[in-house]
């Protein structure tokens, strides 16, 4: 019974593909998370349809309605990001194991990105559909360049708010009001790229120093994460 | 945090083959102010068992998860399989074997599904997951979710995640609830005396803790109130400690 | 040990803040435009920097406390952030005092340091529900300070980001890179009304670090002299209880 050798300690990307696949095959199955977050975008729309009492959104309003939104949803994801580790006892199954504690992190910021990126894929459309004024197809490459630097923020910062809220006592108070102003570069930057880019007459260029802007708070809050990460998670 | 050379490792598990199991010096652990445990010491050789008795609250399963490694040790010197805590607990995390209360498994995974994410985070091969699950008798359910299984079968599922890896040292806490006679018979070779391991075993059930045991130790507040080898107690003496 | 030299500090910063007051009223010219309203600015400015240095602070002391695990340093940490919310508080009122009497509204959003601090004050606003959330006292103290370093990497991040996004600047840029553009004696009643602020943080940091050190060792005696377990479990809170 006992007559084989332990198994030697598995390699990180392994560890990270296994963490992944599991997150997403339980998404998959019996998630509610991405589907919440599509219904509370769609909801957010309307909301600012009445709220703002306009048809049609552009430029700079356009962009701020679908960042805010977007930020928000984002929220929803995060509270439930270590939800099944802490109720199922997933911390415990992963700390026994012969790995490196920031595998952890890397999958779930992963997993958090593919959320918002599934939810994207339907709430952009629909965001066309119900206030956007022009057509975001006009500059969809530099859209996807803003989302995608925007998103990465997101996972990273979302993913390390998330595993610092769940093991509170309250965590879908905390995980909001602290996400909210820790985020505001991200939502300042992401605004204020895509806003010229969703203009009625036309998109203008995307402006370089948003991006870069972007880019320093993703790398800057990245290392952090990497940091600070296993103490998280010890005791 | 990132394991050794493989030649770091094996003269570290030469030196380790004749270390105890465990090797506890004054093992302390607080919350906040409150002491969970202290003044522990003990030695448990290899292959031995080391049976633990305490009423609720008495530190049992704290002690249980400081040799995990999932708790730090606040005070005194915890050595397991040769390995000071905290400092090299990543190289004895693929070496113990944990059972806790909870399964530890994601409700919407099928057993399968949970075993083979333990065996890819432990570096063990699939095949061996499927061994294990005819071993316990789950073959047929091992494809539904562990929602749909009861306690005992969940329990099952638990104790084969726990030796997947081939755990020199178990911890068990009361590895043997919820299961009928026929699947504790069928658990007997993996996680009892049989299977060879050192083990660490929690137990209400005081015969059966002390028939397979060869220490005892008796927590109460966190102290040690008894600490002798299996054959020098008996179960009045366990008995007092829960009065 | 913490309340060494408690005493001079004080005096000397009595002192500089009385001279700092005596400088504003009677040395410091009336601005041309703002008038007398214009002197709030040299406390606002103070207060406002005195507060951003006290969270790097904070972060920097989280730092340490992850590192060496001395719970002093998460005691200082949470006295350091404490403290600067308080006279961030101070700084926004003040500026929004200013704001009144220069532009007629008391909030502007045009001008990149007032919205960054208070973005940067409403993130640190968490710091105690997070701490109160967080029952076992040694996880409080580890998740607090990783949120002191997040929040200390976040201050020049945010000031940043806010300054790139205000096209129109109307809050009058008095550090600006050239040094200062204000003539001598307005510059030596400000660096004088920030040295005054400095101290005072340092006196009230001193301060509540020793009456905060002292009910913790009191809390210990106390304990040990009533015992273990007659003593009854502190009640929650979010300040760091025992070192």
């Amino acid at each position: 019974m006992s007559a084989h050798a332990p198994p030697h300690p598995p390699r990180s990307s392994a560890v990270v593909a296994a963490l992944i696949r599991k997150d997403l095959r339980l998404e998959l199955r019996s998630g509610e998370a991405v589907p919440a977050m599509l219904l509370f975008s769609v909801s957010t729309f309307v909301l600012f349809h009445f709220g703002l009492d306009r048809e049609a959104l552009e430029g700079d309003l356009a962009s701020g309605v679908l960042w805010v939104t977007l930020l928000f949803a984002s929220v929803l994801a995060m509270n439930r990001l270590f939800v099944a580790e802490r109720d199922e006892g997933g911390f415990d199954g992963f700390l026994l194991a012969p790995v490196d504690r920031t595998t952890l992190f890397v999958a779930k910021a992963v997993v958090l990105l593919c959320f918002l990126v599934a939810v994207e894929l339907v709430a952009i459309p629909a965001y066309a559909v119900l206030l956007l004024g022009p057509s975001p197809w006009q500059a969809m490459p530099e859209l996807l360049v803003v989302l995608a630097l925007a998103d990465l923020g997101i996972a990273v910062v979302g993913t390390l708010v998330g595993a610092l809220g769940i093991r509170t006592g309250a965590p879908d108070l905390i995980v909001p009001i602290i996400t909210l102003p820790l985020m505001l570069p991200i939502v300042i930057g992401a605004a204020q790229a895509t806003a010229p880019l969703l203009l009625e007459g036309g998109a203008e260029a995307l402006s370089g120093r948003w991006l870069a802007s972007l880019g320093l708070y993703d790398m800057v809050f990245a290392l952090i994460a990497l940091a600070v990460f296993d103490f998280l998670l010890e005791d | 945090m990132a394991p050794t050379t493989p030649s770091a490792t094996e003269a570290g598990a030469d030196r380790a083959e004749q270390e105890p199991a465990v090797a506890l010096d004054g093992l302390g652990r607080a919350y906040g102010e409150r002491i969970a445990l202290a003044d522990v010491t003990l030695r448990l050789p290899r292959q031995r068992t080391l049976a633990v008795f305490g009423p609720n609250g008495a530190g049992k399963t704290t002690l249980l998860r400081v040799l995990a490694t999932l708790l730090r040790p606040h005070a005194g010197v915890v050595r397991v399989l040769g390995c000071t805590l905290p400092g090299e607990g990543w190289a004895v995390r693929g070496r113990v074997g944990l059972l806790a209360h909870e399964p530890l498994l994601y409700r919407d995974l099928t057993a399968r599904e949970n075993l083979r994410f333990h065996a890819a985070l432990h570096g063990a091969p699939n095949g061996r997951v499927d061994t294990l699950l005819e071993r316990v008798g789950l073959g047929r359910r091992a494809d539904d979710p562990v929602r749909t299984l009861s306690r005992g079968m969940a329990q099952r599922v638990a104790i084969c995640r726990s030796v997947l890896h081939e755990p020199e040292l178990l911890l068990l806490d009361e590895p043997l609830a919820n299961l009928d006679p026929g699947a504790a018979d069928a658990v007997e070779e993996l996680i009892g005396r049989a299977s060879a391991r050192a083990r660490v075993l929690i137990s209400h059930d005081l015969e059966q803790g002390l028939g397979g045991a060869d220490v005892v130790l008796g927590l109460r507040a966190g102290r040690p109130a008894l600490l002798a080898a299996a054959g020098e107690v008996t179960t009045a003496d366990l008995r007092r400690l829960y009065t | 040990m913490f309340g060494r030299g408690l005493t001079s500090l004080s005096i000397a910063a009595a002192a500089l803040v009385t001279s700092a007051f005596a400088l504003v009223f009677f040395y410091a010219p009336n601005d041309a435009d703002q008038g007398f309203v214009q002197k709030i600015f040299y406390l606002h400015v103070p207060l406002a920097l005195v507060a951003l240095a006290g969270f790097v602070a904070g972060g920097l002391y989280g730092v340490q406390f992850l590192r060496s695990g001395d719970r002093s340093y998460d005691l200082r940490s949470y006295v350091a952030i404490h403290i600067s919310i308080i006279f961030g508080v101070g700084a926004l009122l003040t500026g929004a005092i200013w704001a009144k009497a220069s532009w007629g509204h008391w909030w502007v959003w045009d001008e990149p340091t007032l919205v960054a601090f208070l973005v940067v004050f409403l993130l640190y606003a968490c710091y105690w529900p997070l701490r109160f959330s967080i029952e076992d006292p040694e996880r409080q103290a580890r998740y607090a300070a990783v949120f002191a370093i997040l929040g200390g990497a976040f201050v020049p991040l945010c000031f940043l980001s806010v300054r790139f996004a205000q096209a129109a600047f109307t809050h009058p840029r008095v550090l600006d890179a050239s040094g200062g553009s204000m003539p001598g004696a307005m510059r030596l009643t400000f660096l004088l009304s920030l040295g005054a602020i400095a101290l005072l943080y340092m006196t009230l940091f001193k301060y509540e670090l020793a009456a905060k050190h002292a009910s913790i060792q009191l809390r210990r005696l106390k304990r040990r002299l009533a015992g273990d377990e007659t003593f009854a479990a502190p009640a929650r809170s979010a300040a760091p209880q025992h070192l």
